[in-house]
């Protein structure tokens, strides 16, 4: 606690502020810590009176259950983070080498029509893609998707946010690297994939945290672009579990469910945390 | 007469000419550097079809009637008259969509750049944990979320809050957060304002990283002692471009209130009290299934997000 006490005398400007970010950050947690408690209360546990935080018993009985009851049902609870695994890595692999090769022109070449095609990215970054969402569905159905996996990671890989970290992160990047390369006789395909992806390794890994999150918690296309039971995808079979707002049923299985699918995210997070950092110190606008 | 006639023709001759050049030399430019336009074709096709041309069909659909069954009949600006005229519950859909907005926008953004400016005011090796106890929330689904939501706003003094709230004595009753028409509002920006601290909190957190340490030996020599003073003049001119960058974002964040809305109270929601935009655009398109009246919802929407954004970008984006 170096920072917390100069020389001998105790720092109130420190102590204050570790305090007050303790307090809310523990205020902020709390939610997540009651959920990841919810789902290993025993039955027991789950309708005490008066309603108790923290588990004394705590077990596994909720995930067991999530298995043995959906899998019962017509369609395995497995197959749903199935389907979002499938979904999910569909979306960020693509859609990170899709980015990445549109990045390296806009940064890195001079040709006609550039700005207007980065400007036109950056508008694109001002709205959010659910307005699009109708005539994404028309044109998904009119040429026959609907019920394949494509359905559901076509639309999403020309992601706009991936582009701009990325094209903003190459500009940082000095071009010796990529003459010395083209000197020994590099084509443009060879630069790209031996220079120009192994340097955007932090904007690669921030944009792949930012589109998994999307796609894994995103119900609406599993929802939108699929009619088939088997297709849906994780977050609507938790819908489906909860039966809808207001209802409190199976609140064990539900929080385990729950759980298992949060945990994915805090995970890739706290992987990518140091190089999501390195990335977006350059995502500044400007105009 | 036909002398000043003559003499507009030899004036526009060269600068035809010039123009044909230009075009030439455009289409040589461009072929030179067809490598560049085989690396950016799978992005622009694919942004194509699934941005611009969805962007083009939504206002084009916007003037008809569409049922999917039948084929799109046109119909002039009457989607539109419906929707800002007899629509009461679109209109109270958008007063709710910006009292969200203007809510949780401007409070989450100054939160989330407050919470980033304390954060690297502390040594590296403690930041982790308190990015992590910040962003993590942003990071869950709304969908999951949910049930930890029902339980603290539960409507029977089996929910937490109406638990403690009795065993303090400030209620005699259990009040029904998310049936009461007055608390549903308030609770769903409660809970988006858990949620905020998204990519722009990030951004923040990395550009004041960054901020050169010799700006802050500068501003010492001339004079500034306190740490606010520092951030006025120093921190914030510095972090501008991310400042900007995180305006655009929780704009796009705040106007899409949708999830959380339909997870807590339900679509429809009791007396259409948590009713957005995006709620109402989903009802009429994927429940109803009047795209022509949906997509004029779309373009309201649309054209909602870029022109605030718009407005931000004069308001931060000047030097």
């Amino acid at each position: 606690m170096a920072g917390m006490v100069k020389g001998r005398r105790v720092d109130w400007g420190d102590v204050s502020l570790y305090t007050f970010l303790t307090v809310l950050g523990l205020v902020m947690l709390a939610p997540l810590v009651y959920m990841a408690s919810t789902a290993i209360k025993p039955v027991s546990e789950l309708f005490l009176f008066p309603p108790r935080f923290f588990v004394v018993n705590p077990t596994l009985i909720n995930f067991r259950d999530l298995l043995l009851i959906t899998g019962t049902s017509f369609v395995p609870f497995s197959r749903y983070i199935f389907n979002s695994v499938v979904v999910t890595l569909g979306i960020v692999i693509f859609g990170v080498l899709i980015s990445a090769m549109a990045a390296y022109p806009l940064a890195k070449h001079e040709m006609p029509f550039k700005k207007w095609i980065f400007s036109m990215v950056v508008t694109a970054l001002m709205f959010s893609p659910m307005v699009l969402q109708i005539p994404q569905y028309l044109i998904i159905s009119k040429i026959g998707l609907m019920n394949t996996y494509f359905a559901m990671i076509l639309p999403y890989l020309a992601a706009p946010i991936g582009m701009f970290l990325m094209t903003q992160f190459l500009r940082q990047i000095p071009d010796a690297l990529l003459e010395a390369a083209r000197m020994d006789g590099a084509s443009e395909w060879k630069v790209f994939f031996t220079v120009i992806m192994p340097m955007l390794k932090p904007a690669i890994s921030t944009f792949a945290l930012f589109s998994f999150i999307q796609a894994w918690n995103d119900p609406y296309p599993a929802m939108v672009y699929t009619t088939h039971e088997d297709m849906k995808s994780l977050p609507l079979a938790i819908q489906t579990i909860s039966g809808g707002a207001g209802v409190i049923a199976r609140v064990g299985t539900l929080a385990a469910a729950s759980f298992l699918m949060i945990i994915p995210t805090i995970i890739v997070f706290v992987i990518t945390q140091r190089m999501v950092l390195q990335t977006m110190a350059h995502s500044g606008l400007k105009e | 007469m036909s002398d000043h006639s003559s003499a507009v023709v030899v004036k526009q001759q060269p600068a035809r000419a010039l123009e044909v050049g230009k075009m030439a030399k455009l289409w040589i430019d461009i072929k030179r550097n067809r490598v560049s336009y085989y690396f950016l074709a799978p992005f622009l096709i694919l942004f194509t079809l699934f941005t611009i041309i969805p962007i083009l069909t939504s206002v084009a659909l916007s003037f008809t009637y569409y049922n999917i069954l039948e084929a799109p009949r046109f119909i002039g600006l009457s989607n539109y008259k419906l929707l800002f005229v007899d629509d009461d519950i679109f209109l109270k859909a958008i007063g709710i969509t910006l009292k969200f907005a203007f809510i949780t926008g401007p409070l989450g953004y100054v939160l989330a750049f407050l919470l980033a400016w304390l954060i690297s005011q502390i040594p590296v090796k403690y930041r982790f944990f308190y990015t992590l106890c910040f962003y993590t929330p942003s990071i869950t689904s709304a969908v999951a979320m949910s049930v930890v939501w029902l339980y603290l706003f539960a409507g029977d003094r089996k929910g937490l809050l109406n638990h403690y709230l009795m065993k303090l004595g400030i209620l005699d009753e259990p009040y029904l957060f998310l049936q009461n028409i007055h608390s549903i509002v308030p609770v769903i920006i409660i809970v988006s304002l858990w949620m905020s601290m998204g990519v722009g909190f990030l951004a923040f957190l990395a550009g004041l990283q960054n901020v050169p340490k010799d700006l802050y030996e500068a501003g010492s020599i001339d004079g500034i002692k306190y740490r606010w003073q520092q951030l006025i003049f120093i921190t914030i001119p510095s972090v501008k471009p991310q400042l900007l960058f995180g305006a655009v974002m929780q704009v796009v964040f705040s106007l899409q209130v949708f999830d959380v809305s339909v997870q807590l109270v339900g679509l429809p929601s009791p007396l259409y009290a948590g009713h957005t935009i995006l709620a109402h655009l989903f009802d009429y398109a994927f429940i109803r299934f009047e795209m022509g009246y949906a997509s004029a919802i779309a373009v309201v929407l649309f054209c909602l997000m870029l022109g605030l954004n718009r407005l931000i970008f004069k308001w931060l984006g000047r030097d």
